[in-house]
């Protein structure tokens, strides 16, 4: 009997004497978390995605509640609304921003240039840039060997099989800019979504002179010019043989689109048009 | 024998074109001079649209540190200066020369006189060095000049001179140590000099017992130059691994051949430096290999920078029918060029046509973990272990794995039983990782 009544008294004193050090132990190296952290937090998707530049949600969320404007913090992923949710949260002002989408600038691929070597090597874009040019000889352009779509963690990015391009789905995109930061060409960017989806943008990234951009690819700006002059909203701007629209500025009226002569700028969600040769191109891009 | 200590494999040696002495390439009547060719800082251009040059006159000058001068080839008129593109159809900045005979630039002795009078001191050398533009011509194009300014509080004991040609196929250290022995050891001995060391070694690779034999003869008149043979494996030409067959010494992780007092230099910049300095000569000529099983006519061949690549095929009896691939280099570190209408640069020492055959991959199937690319990594690493980090995308892991000291050799990817890319995987991480520190340095 004693035995019990000795081991007992032995367990509960060490359990005692335990309880009262580790008390102290916790008071001495108490970590003081501000609680918004978790509420914040819990407003984040979670997706640990690193679009907003933060290392995950949690990261970001440490950074809010420490910062006094949410001008530069921002989920793209939650988009206004999480913003709007957050700055509820620690009455802060929301800082809206239109909703972005990752644009493929290269249209070449396939099917608009010509393979004059084979590239046989490991499947990634950084080496194969390292290593040469490309397969149709345009040293800008989207090699679609796929980095892309190896760190989309939305599953967003697919390499189209016929034209050997990524394809966006826009549904999916979450304009995290993980593939921005990928491409070793810069070929990918975020631009606004557009009203109800539409958008305009020269789908080329080559910086070479109008002849030899045109030599390697059919579908090439050449930096004519012409879509810059018929530009009524001071949108478009040519640096080095390259066009690019504005799409700040862009009012989506889409003359540039019939002006260009090879085809580099493209429109996306337009209804077609009553002309045959531009629903043509609307149905490729659409494919 | 002397060899170093881990690892290494024996590839079909192929050296095909062992008995075709040097021929002088006829002048093309078009040249494409790349203005810079070297690793480092881009040289600034000196001359103009119109301007007449003479062979040896300088066209790109450098203005930094780590950067070399260039020379004209040529002499003629500057048509164009524009974009160019080189073997890997990326555009760099050239000057186009209209070709008009062979006037040389005044005080460039051209004739075949050896001259063994070393006049000129150490700081003088390397001046001389730098003003002729001299590069490494084992590959890398590193500016010479740079690798003999020591860092201060280091001191070099030995000079280490690379006539291994431990590559399959390339034979232009072989004919150039047949040809132009005598030349390359006065150039041996004027860095020797330049560093202030009382011993240089050469290491050349057992399989050329006629060079050895030679060097070693001609060897008795210089003081303090060894002839060592070496084993013949495959990368015995590699810096750390060439260092330690000869010396015993290893260079740590990422740290370069000064850190034990050794200097590297290739046979070939050995004799590019007599030229410079003897007889005032700038690097505008470099001797190149046509090589391949299917080539009608295996040469080896003095050309001038700035030759196009096509020229060089045609004259050697055109591109055979069933070319698979064109390979400026040796088969094992050789890239494959994407555009025959390149110009050769300085360090372009050979071309080898293999056939589809020859140069198709082996069809990839899973690791067998045999071990064997473990086995014969000269590095020490674990190629296998590298590799599978790299096909999950993981860079970090891959920088823990050492795979920053890889030094491309491609003999883990040449022993893999289950045709794995493991040098490709390799060469992503460096380049991923490479991506990684520049991002960190940035923060």
């Amino acid at each position: 009997m004693s035995i019990i009544i000795y081991s007992v008294l032995v367990l509960v004193l060490t359990g005692v004497i335990s309880a009262v050090i580790l008390y102290f132990v916790a008071q001495k190296f108490k970590i003081v978390e501000d609680p918004r952290i978790d509420l914040v937090v819990e407003k984040l998707p979670g997706a640990n995605c690193g679009g907003c530049g933060f290392a995950g949600c949690r990261s970001l969320a440490e950074a809010i509640v420490k910062a006094e404007s949410l001008e530069t913090l921002r989920c793209p992923v939650g988009g206004d609304k999480v913003s709007k949710e957050i700055a509820n949260l620690l009455g802060l002002e929301a800082v809206e921003a239109d909703p972005q989408v990752a644009v493929i600038r290269c249209n070449g691929g396939k099917i608009n240039t010509t393979s004059k070597v084979q590239y046989e090597g490991v499947q990634d874009c950084l080496y194969a840039h390292l290593n040469m040019s490309s397969e149709g000889g345009c040293p800008n352009g989207c090699l679609g060997l796929g980095n892309c779509v190896g760190v989309c963690a939305f599953d967003a990015i697919k390499i189209d099989s016929k034209s050997g391009l990524p394809v966006v789905d826009e549904e999916k995109c979450v304009a995290c800019g993980l593939c921005v930061k990928t491409c070793p060409r810069h070929v990918i960017e975020l631009r606004n979504k557009g009203i109800k989806n539409r958008r305009v943008f020269v789908s080329c990234v080559n910086t070479e002179k109008g002849a030899l951009a045109k030599k390697n690819c059919n579908v090439s700006c050449i930096g004519c010019g012409k879509c810059e002059k018929v530009c009524e909203f001071d949108a478009i701007k040519i640096e080095n043989n390259l066009a690019y629209i504005d799409f700040n500025k862009c009012r989506l009226c889409r003359k540039c689109v019939q002006e260009c002569p090879t085809g580099a700028i493209q429109e996306v969600n337009f209804p077609p048009r009553k002309e045959k040769s531009t629903v043509e191109q609307t149905e490729t891009i659409q494919n | 024998m002397k060899t170093f200590n881990k690892g290494g494999v024996h590839p079909q040696e192929n050296k095909l074109s062992n008995d075709s002495a040097i021929e002088v390439f006829p002048l093309p009547k078009q040249a494409v001079v790349f203005v810079s060719q070297h690793l480092g800082a881009p040289s600034t251009l000196v001359v103009q649209k119109g301007d007449k040059v003479k062979v040896g006159q300088l066209i790109a000058k450098a203005e930094q540190f780590i950067c070399a001068n260039t020379h004209s080839p040529y002499s003629g008129t500057v048509t164009k200066i524009d974009l160019a593109a080189d073997f890997t159809g990326y555009k760099k900045l050239a000057v186009y020369i209209d070709v008009e005979g062979d006037e040389w630039m005044e005080g460039i002795d051209t004739s075949n006189d050896i001259i063994r009078d070393i006049k000129l001191d150490s700081a003088q050398i390397i001046d001389k060095i730098k003003e002729m533009g001299i590069v490494g011509l084992g590959g890398a194009a590193f500016p010479t000049h740079i690798k003999y300014m020591l860092p201060q509080g280091k001191k070099a004991d030995y000079l280490i001179i690379n006539a291994v040609e431990c590559e399959p196929y390339l034979t232009s250290d072989y004919r150039l140590m047949k040809e132009k022995a005598e030349e390359s050891l006065i150039g041996i001995e004027i860095l020797k000099k330049t560093l202030n060391v009382d011993k240089a070694f050469v290491g050349i690779e057992a399989n050329k017992p006629d060079a050895i034999e030679h060097f070693t003869q001609l060897s008795k008149n210089y003081k303090g130059i060894d002839i060592v043979p070496l084993k013949t494996k495959y990368p015995q030409g590699a810096e750390k691994q060439l260092i330690y067959a000869l010396t015993k010494r290893q260079v740590p992780s990422g740290k370069l051949p000064i850190e034990v007092g050794c200097v590297v230099n290739n046979i070939g910049t050995a004799q590019a430096v007599y030229n410079a300095v003897q007889k005032n000569m700038p690097l505008v000529q470099n001797i190149l290999t046509l090589t391949g099983k299917n080539v009608k006519q295996r040469k080896n061949l003095l050309v001038r920078v700035g030759t196009p690549l096509q020229s060089v095929i045609d004259y050697c009896g055109g591109l055979p029918e069933d070319t698979g691939k064109i390979i400026s280099g040796g088969p094992m570190m050789g890239k494959a060029i994407s555009d025959l209408s390149a110009p050769t640069v300085k360090t372009t020492s050979a071309l080898l046509l293999m056939s589809k055959k020859e140069s198709s991959r082996k069809e990839e199937t899973n690791c067998l973990r045999c071990g064997k690319c473990v086995k014969v990594c000269p590095m020490g690493l674990e190629p296998i272990k590298i590799a599978q980090l790299a096909e999950n995308r993981l860079w970090e892991d891959t920088e823990k794995a050492y795979a920053m000291d890889c030094i491309e050799c491609g003999s883990c990817h040449f022993t893999c039983p289950a045709g794995r890319p493991l040098l490709d995987l390799m060469r992503v991480s460096k380049n991923h990782i490479g991506d990684l520190r520049r991002q960190r340095a940035q923060r």
